[in-house]
């Protein structure tokens, strides 16, 4: 889960991070507010959207006058922003986070993330800062240090000094340097993050380090024992489907194309999703509907399918296992009657009790196509959506 | 004898007298698992399905002579129960449940690396579907019947496409010395390179299936270790070919997040490093049918 830039300043602040003083705004008339509550004739107007890479999509200006930061906020606030990292559809943003203009001296780059093939926290450090790291990492990877953190014992001193002299700090800020860098792993460690990232860290013309961006992201599966965290999600910055599915309990990602699918296994829909994209087709969503399919929870799985209005066919794949072919051909069935289905559906069933899924499917009634095998399904379901389009365009 | 698991393997079930413990260890007994009993704190001297409870893994060794266990217990709970099987003497254990912090198996790996290597419990998973050897026992939730026994030893992270290479091998007259599932998270307990290491010391495996996806560096290194280790051959898919950057699909871990870890670039190296690649899922069983004419 994503939080805001602003959300995820707060957080480093309680851990002893210095933050440049700022506040939230809703509205133009919030944004100058703030501004005036803020020392200093410099101001920095913040897009709050669920996104790196602001800067060059427009989303942060800098503002020297009340006048200024009232413009700036009225051009922000409702706007779609696309930024490389949002995709075409772009995010909306409905916050705006509102600073005191920093004098910088130095940028550097500092993030904690877990790494997979070592099973510990790493923390990573740049004395370039400000830049995308991975194109840092490409064009200049000696300019990167890599620490490793022991997961016992946790962060220590002596790394966390070596990360600063590596980071080019001032011997007169070497103590501010390991709590701001301490500080930041355990909002990490203690908030079951799994990704913190600081670009860029600054020292400030008067000496000081601050975080001028923050970007944290927490894992999912910790949520339960992160009631305060649980309540930053912002769900208008996620696919409006994917809130639907999260509510209902059912794994989905939306994507681009139009063929509907719903899958049992985040592998069985990958790879299903694999095998439309080679028969010439293109997945509209992922999504897995898990072990014990119930026929409530299938047709739940349907309406969420076909609420995106752009899809011109249908497949379900189950490889029942824990799940009866049975049972899912009982929720199939009672779907297609309940929601008035008026594109082709290709059903594919196989495993535990397939002769007597595929015995409900026949004896419905109902104009759905069955498949044997993958790659059946697959072609099945691309040549029915290839008719719908070409009926839509003849 | 199969790796890992066999048909005198004693088993117990943690989180046994639960709901979906209960249905799984009756499957497992109905497949011919040598179930002999499970643990429930608190449930120590009860009995369930015929079969003793223990309040610790520990009694369960020391009374029931348990050699491996299966974990149903819930995700705040299941790091704790996994490290109490490594402390006990478990040798091998595979974790089903699905939704462990990621954090949390951090702290269980970090823990199990303080055995010695030769006491160190092997776990599987967490969120996979275990392992089966087909005729002898099944330590897991798949549906036993699509397996059929033979000399394919199968590793793959997600289950139901597991199922999937299981069915269309059988369809072709294959059958599968092990299969391994190892789970979708980011961190899990062995990798496929593990894995691949036991199935290349297994005198019943003659052909090494390996069913991988999107996320992580851990297919492509099993790619070194079959390229510097392994005599026999590799066959691989990778899960993910429409999968979006930064998203992630259903498993935890299928999330691409640095560069190496979308499926077109992991079946690149993987070609670089001699294995066969399966084009398509729907030609697993194909492509192992054609490696195995070859030998």
């Amino acid at each position: 889960m994503n939080i805001h830039e602003y959300q995820a300043k707060e957080i480093l602040a309680g851990f002893g991070v210095k933050i440049a003083e700022g506040g939230l705004a809703y509205s133009a008339d919030e944004a100058v507010q703030r501004a005036r509550e803020i020392d200093g004739d410099v101001w920095v107007v913040k897009a709050q959207i669920h996104s790196g890479a602001r800067g060059k999509a427009g989303g942060i200006k800098l503002c020297k006058t009340y006048d200024e930061v009232e413009v700036a906020a009225e051009e922000l606030l409702g706007k779609n922003l696309v930024t490389h990292q949002t995709g075409p559809a772009g995010k909306m943003c409905s916050r705006l986070y509102i600073e005191a203009g920093t004098n910088i001296a130095k940028e550097m780059y500092l993030s904690f993330l877990i790494d997979r093939g070592t099973e510990r926290v790493i923390m990573i450090g740049s004395a370039q800062g400000g830049m995308d790291i991975e194109a840092l990492a490409e064009t200049n990877p000696e300019a990167i240090i890599k620490i490793y953190i022991e997961p016992a014992v946790g962060l220590q001193d002596f790394q966390a000094r070596k990360m600063a002299f590596a980071l080019g700090i001032n011997t007169s800020q070497l103590n501010h340097a390991v709590k701001t860098i301490k500080g930041s792993y355990r909002a990490l460690r203690d908030l079951d993050a799994n990704t913190l990232e600081i670009n860029p860290l600054v020292v400030t013309a008067n000496n000081e380090i601050m975080a001028l961006d923050a970007k944290m992201a927490f894992d999912e599966n910790a949520l339960y024992r992160r009631h305060k965290i649980s309540e930053l999600r912002d769900n208008s910055q996620v696919d409006s489907r994917e809130v639907a599915a999260a509510e209902a309990n059912l794994s989905y990602v939306g994507l681009d194309g139009d063929i509907g699918c719903m899958i049992n296994g985040a592998g069985l829909a990958m790879a299903t999703m694999d095998m439309i994209k080679l028969a010439g087709g293109e997945p509209a969503n992922f999504l897995d509907v898990g072990g014990g399919a119930s026929a409530e929870r299938t047709e739940k799985a349907f309406r969420l399918v076909l609420a995106d209005k752009g899809i011109k066919a249908m497949l379900v794949n189950i490889f029942a296992g824990i799940n009866r072919c049975d049972w899912i051909a009982e929720g199939v069935v009672q779907a297609v009657k309940n929601i008035d289905m008026n594109i082709p559906l290709v059903v594919r069933l196989s495993g535990t009790n397939v002769e007597e899924g595929r015995r409900i499917i026949a004896d419905s009634g109902l104009p759905i196509i069955t498949a044997d095998t993958l790659a059946d399904a697959a072609e099945k379901v691309v040549q029915a959506r290839n008719q719908v389009v070409a009926q839509e365009e003849g | 004898m199969a790796i890992l698991i066999n048909e005198n393997t004693r088993i117990i079930v943690q989180g046994f007298t639960g709901k979906i413990g209960t249905f799984h260890a009756q499957e497992m007994i109905d497949y011919g698992s040598n179930v002999v009993g499970g643990v429930t704190p608190g449930k120590g001297g009860q009995t369930h399905l015929g079969l003793p409870v223990f309040n610790t893994v520990k009694e369960a060794v020391q009374q029931a002579g348990a050699e491996a266990s299966i974990v149903f217990v819930p995700p705040a709970f299941a790091a704790d129960s996994l490290m109490e099987a490594a402390d006990a003497g478990i040798k091998y254990c595979v974790s089903i449940t699905d939704g462990i912090p990621t954090q949390d198996m951090m702290t269980v790996k970090n823990f199990l690396r303080r055995f010695p290597e030769s006491e160190r419990m092997m776990l599987t998973g967490p969120n996979c579907s275990g392992t089966i050897s087909p005729g002898r026992s099944m330590l897991g939730i798949m549906p036993g019947h699509i397996y059929v026994r033979g000399n394919v030893g199968v590793v793959g992270r997600s289950g139901t496409l597991g199922y999937e290479a299981a069915d269309q091998m059988r369809t072709l007259g294959i059958g599968i010395s092990t299969s391994v599932g190892i789970g979708g998270d980011p961190i899990i307990g062995s990798s496929h390179r593990d894995v691949l290491e036991k199935l290349e010391q297994d005198p019943e495996t003659k052909i090494a299936v390996m069913i991988g996806e999107i996320g992580g560096p851990m297919e492509v290194e099993a790619g070194r270790f079959f390229k510097e280790n392994m005599s026999k051959p590799l066959v691989a898919y990778i899960a993910g070919l429409t999968a979006p950057e930064g998203r992630r699909m259903g498993h935890a871990g299928a999330i691409i997040s640095s560069a190496g870890e979308s499926a077109a670039e992991k079946v690149a190296t993987l070609k670089e490093l001699g294995v066969t690649i399966c084009p398509t899922p729907s030609l697993m069983g194909e492509t192992v049918a054609g490696v195995l004419a070859k030998m």
